[in-house]
C-alpha cells in the first residue's frame, strides 16, 4: 500500500506543475486548452537540454522556459491581439505536439544522462523520511517532488495573503473594476498565462526526465487535457489540485497493479481509467453552487476598454 | 503605458482588403516556418520547394494528395457544424474511430452481401456510431451545460484505446499468426475506384454541397448558427437550445463517423487503431481557417491535404520528420488568429505626443477627435 501510494505521488506530479500552471492562467482570466502543447515543448526541450549538457539545473530551466515561450504566443494572441482563446489554446497543442515530435525525433529511444537520472534518484528526507506510512509515501521522492510540495504552497500564499495575488485575482473576477482601480490588465495577464506556461512544461518535464526517463515521442497523452479538468475538479484551488492530482495519479498506475495482483484485465481497457474517470470528474464537476467553488467570473472574456 | 498609437473597432472591413490582410498573414506565417527550419539546419526554399512536387509532382503523387483532401474535408464539414454553434468538439479523432468501428462491424460480418447493399449499410452504421459518440457528451451540454471540450477530447482516448483493445484482443485475425491485425475487408467492402480516385471524392463533393445548403439556406442551419451567436437570442426567439445542440451534435459526429468509414473501406480495407491519423484535429485548423465556410473549406483542405502528402514525402526523400507539417499549420493558424485583429480594429498612428496627451485627460490642440 505505502509502494502504491508513493509510486501514486510520482504519477501525480507532471499532473500536479500542468494544472497549478492552468490554474494560475485561469485565475487572471485566461483559459488557455494548449496546456497539452505546452506540457510537450517542456518535455522536448527538458530532455534536449539534459541530454547535450548533462545538468538538471539547465534542463528545468529550459523546459520552464519552452512552456512559457508556448504560453507567450497564447498570450500575444489572446491579450494584444484578443483571438479567440479556445482556438487559440487548440492550435497551441497542434503546433506544441508538431514541435515536440519534430525536435526529439534524432533523440527517439535515447535516455537521460546518468548524471540527470542520479540528481532525480529518490533522497529521503532525514526526520520526515523515517515517519511511519507518511514518511515513505511523501518524504522518500525526488527533489521535482519536493519542488511540487512547495510550489502548492507558495501558490496558495501568493494567491489569498498577497497584495500581486489579489490584483490578479480581480483582474480574474471583474477585468473592468480592476483596471478602472489602476491595476495593469495586460501586464497582469501576461505575467500569469506565461509564468503558468512555464509550469507546464515543468509537469512535461518531469515526464520525460524522471518517469519514463528517455525520449519517445508523444509522451503526455493527455495528461494535459487531465490537467484542465483537474483544474476544474479543484475549484480553482491550489490545495485541492494536490488532491485532485494525487487521486488521478493513483488511478493512471491502479491497472497495473490490479493486473500484477493477478487480475485478468485488458491493458487497454486499464487504459481507459484516467481517461473515463475525467469525463466523470468533469460531470460532477458541472453542478457547483458554492461561491468559492465557481470559476473567475471573467474566465475567458475578451477584455477591451473602450467597447465598454 | 504609452503608445503611440490608437485602437478602435472597425465594423466592417471590404473583401479585398480582407483578402489581404488573410494572405499577408499566410505570407508571413510561411515566411517564419521557413526561419524556424532555417534554425534547425534545413534549406527552407528546399523543404517547400519538395512539398510542392511531393504533392503535385507526378499524376500519382496527386492521386495521394486527393486520398488526404477527402477524409480531411468531410471531417472539416463535421467540425464546421459543432463550431459554428460554439460547441468545441475537438472529439474529432473518437468519433471518426467509432465511425470506422461500426462500419467494420457490419463489414466483417456481412462480407458476402453484394457491393451496392453492403456500403451503405456500412455508412450508416458509421454515421450512427461517429453520431452516438458525438451525442454522449452533447446529452450532458444540452442537459447540465457540462463542459464539452474536456469531455469530448477525453472520448478520443477511450475509443483509441477501445479500437486497439479490439485489434489485439477480441478482433484479432487468427490466420495472422499471432501478428495483432483484425482481418482484411471483403472486396465487396472496398469503396469501388470512380476516375482513378476511391469514390469518397464523390462523397466528398455532395457533402460540401449538403452543407452548405443546409448551413446557409434552411431553419435548423439557421438556428444553430444563432445560437453559436448568442444563447440569450436564441431562448428569447423560443428556440429548443437543447435539441438543436443534439441535432447539430448527431450531424457533426455523423460526419466524422463516415470519415472513418471511409479510411477503413478504401485505404486501409480493415479497422486499425491508427486509422484516424490526425484528422479529427487537422479539420480544427482547416475549418477555422475557411471561416466556418463549406465551400472556402473545400479549397482549404486541398491546400492542407498537399501539406499534409508534401511533409510524408520529405520524410522518404529529404529525410526530415514529418512532424514539421504541424509545426507548418500551426504557424499559419497563428498568424491568421493575430490577424482577425486587423480586421475587426482599426490601428490609427496618432504619435506620442498626442497619446500623452490623451492619457492626460488634457484637451487637444487642433487634433479633433474624430
Amino acid at each position: 500500500m505505502e509502494a502504491f501510494l508513493a509510486a501514486s505521488i510520482v504519477a501525480a506530479m507532471p499532473l500536479l506543475f500542468a494544472t497549478l500552471g492552468e490554474l494560475i492562467t485561469e485565475k487572471s482570466g485566461s483559459l488557455n486548452l494548449g496546456v497539452e502543447g505546452m506540457m510537450l515543448m517542456g518535455a522536448v526541450i527538458g530532455f534536449i537540454t539534459a541530454f547535450y549538457t548533462g545538468n538538471p539545473g539547465a534542463a528545468l530551466l529550459g523546459a520552464f522556459a519552452a512552456g512559457a515561450g508556448g504560453a507567450l504566443i497564447f498570450a500575444v494572441i489572446t491579450v494584444t491581439l484578443r483571438g479567440n482563446q479556445v482556438v487559440t489554446g487548440l492550435t497551441l497543442t497542434i503546433f506544441g505536439t508538431g514541435f515536440s515530435s519534430f525536435v526529439g525525433d534524432p533523440l527517439i529511444g535515447q535516455s537521460v544522462p546518468q548524471a540527470v537520472q542520479a540528481y532525480f534518484a529518490a533522497r529521503p528526507i532525514p526526520g520526515l523520511g523515517d515517519i511511519p506510512f507518511l514518511g515513505p509515501v511523501f518524504f522518500r521522492q525526488d527533489v521535482f517532488v519536493y519542488l511540487g510540495y512547495v510550489l502548492v504552497v507558495l501558490v496558495s500564499i501568493y494567491l489569498y495573503k498577497t497584495r500581486f495575488g489579489l490584483n490578479m485575482r480581480a483582474v480574474g473576477e471583474n477585468t473592468a473594476a480592476a483596471d478602472a482601480s489602476g491595476v495593469n490588465v495586460d501586464f497582469q495577464k501576461y505575467a500569469h498565462i506565461v509564468f503558468g506556461g512555464g509550469l507546464c512544461g515543468l509537469g512535461g518535464a518531469y515526464l520525460a526526465l524522471v518517469f519514463v526517463p528517455m525520449w519517445q515521442a508523444d509522451v503526455v497523452t493527455g495528461r494535459g487535457w487531465i490537467a484542465v479538468a483537474l483544474v476544474i475538479f479543484a475549484s480553482w484551488n491550489p490545495t485541492k489540485a494536490f488532491f485532485g492530482s494525487f487521486l488521478f495519479g493513483a488511478l493512471s498506475i491502479l491497472g497495473l497493479r490490479l493486473q500484477s495482483m493477478g487480475f485478468q484485465i485488458s491493458q487497454y481497457l486499464v487504459d481507459m481509467f484516467p481517461y473515463v474517470a475525467t469525463i466523470v470528474i468533469v460531470i460532477l464537476s458541472t453542478h457547483k453552487n458554492r461561491k468559492e467553488d465557481l470559476p473567475p467570473a471573467d474566465l475567458s472574456v475578451p477584455y477591451f476598454r473602450e467597447e465598454r | 503605458m504609452i503608445l503611440p498609437f490608437k485602437i478602435a473597432k472597425r465594423d466592417d472591413v471590404p473583401k479585398n482588403k480582407a483578402a489581404l490582410i488573410l494572405i499577408l498573414s499566410i505570407v508571413l506565417a510561411l515566411v517564419l516556418s521557413g526561419v524556424v527550419l532555417l534554425f534547425f539546419g534545413l534549406n527552407p526554399i528546399k523543404v517547400f520547394g519538395t512539398i510542392v512536387t511531393g504533392s503535385l509532382g507526378s499524376a500519382m503523387r496527386i492521386q495521394q494528395t486527393l486520398i488526404k483532401a477527402i477524409p480531411l474535408t468531410i471531417a472539416s464539414l463535421g467540425i464546421l457544424v459543432a463550431f459554428k454553434m460554439k460547441f468545441w468538439n475537438i472529439g474529432g479523432e473518437g468519433q471518426i474511430m467509432m465511425g470506422a468501428f461500426a462500419a467494420s462491424w457490419v463489414a466483417l460480418n456481412n462480407g458476402d452481401l453484394p457491393s451496392p447493399i453492403l456500403l451503405p449499410l456500412m455508412a450508416v452504421a458509421a454515421i450512427v456510431g461517429g453520431g452516438v459518440w458525438a451525442l454522449i457528451p452533447a446529452l450532458f451540454k444540452a442537459r447540465m451545460g457540462t463542459n464539452e471540450t474536456i469531455f469530448t477530447l477525453m472520448m478520443n482516448y477511450i475509443a483509441i484505446k477501445f479500437v486497439t483493445y479490439l485489434q489485439y484482443g477480441p478482433w484479432k485475425d487468427p490466420a495472422a499468426k499471432g501478428f495483432p491485425k483484425i482481418p482484411a475487408f471483403s472486396g465487396n467492402a472496398v469503396l469501388p475506384n470512380v476516375f482513378g480516385l476511391h469514390a469518397g471524392w464523390i462523397i466528398m463533393i455532395i457533402l460540401v454541397a449538403a452543407v452548405f445548403l443546409f448551413m446557409n439556406y434552411t431553419k435548423k442551419g439557421y438556428e444553430i448558427t444563432v445560437v453559436g451567436e448568442s444563447l440569450d437570442t436564441a431562448r428569447y426567439a423560443g428556440m429548443n437550445v437543447s435539441a438543436i445542440i443534439l441535432v447539430a451534435m448527431s450531424i457533426s459526429g455523423g460526419l466524422l463517423g463516415l470519415v472513418g468509414m471511409v479510411q477503413a473501406s478504401a485505404i486501409e480495407h480493415t479497422l486499425t487503431w491508427g486509422l484516424s491519423s490526425g484528422y479529427g484535429f487537422t479539420a480544427i485548423i482547416t475549418t477555422w481557417l475557411a471561416r466556418l465556410n463549406a465551400i472556402t473549406t473545400l479549397f482549404v483542405c486541398l491546400a492542407f491535404a498537399m501539406l499534409l502528402q508534401g511533409a510524408d514525402y520529405i520524410q522518404l526523400a529529404l529525410n526530415v520528420p514529418s512532424s514539421v507539417a504541424g509545426i507548418v499549420e500551426g504557424i499559419i493558424l497563428f498568424f491568421v488568429l493575430g490577424s482577425d485583429f486587423f480586421l475587426r480594429y482599426r490601428v490609427q498612428w496618432i504619435g506620442l505626443a498626442r497619446a500623452r496627451a490623451e492619457a492626460d485627460g488634457l484637451p487637444l490642440r487642433g487634433g479633433a477627435a474624430e
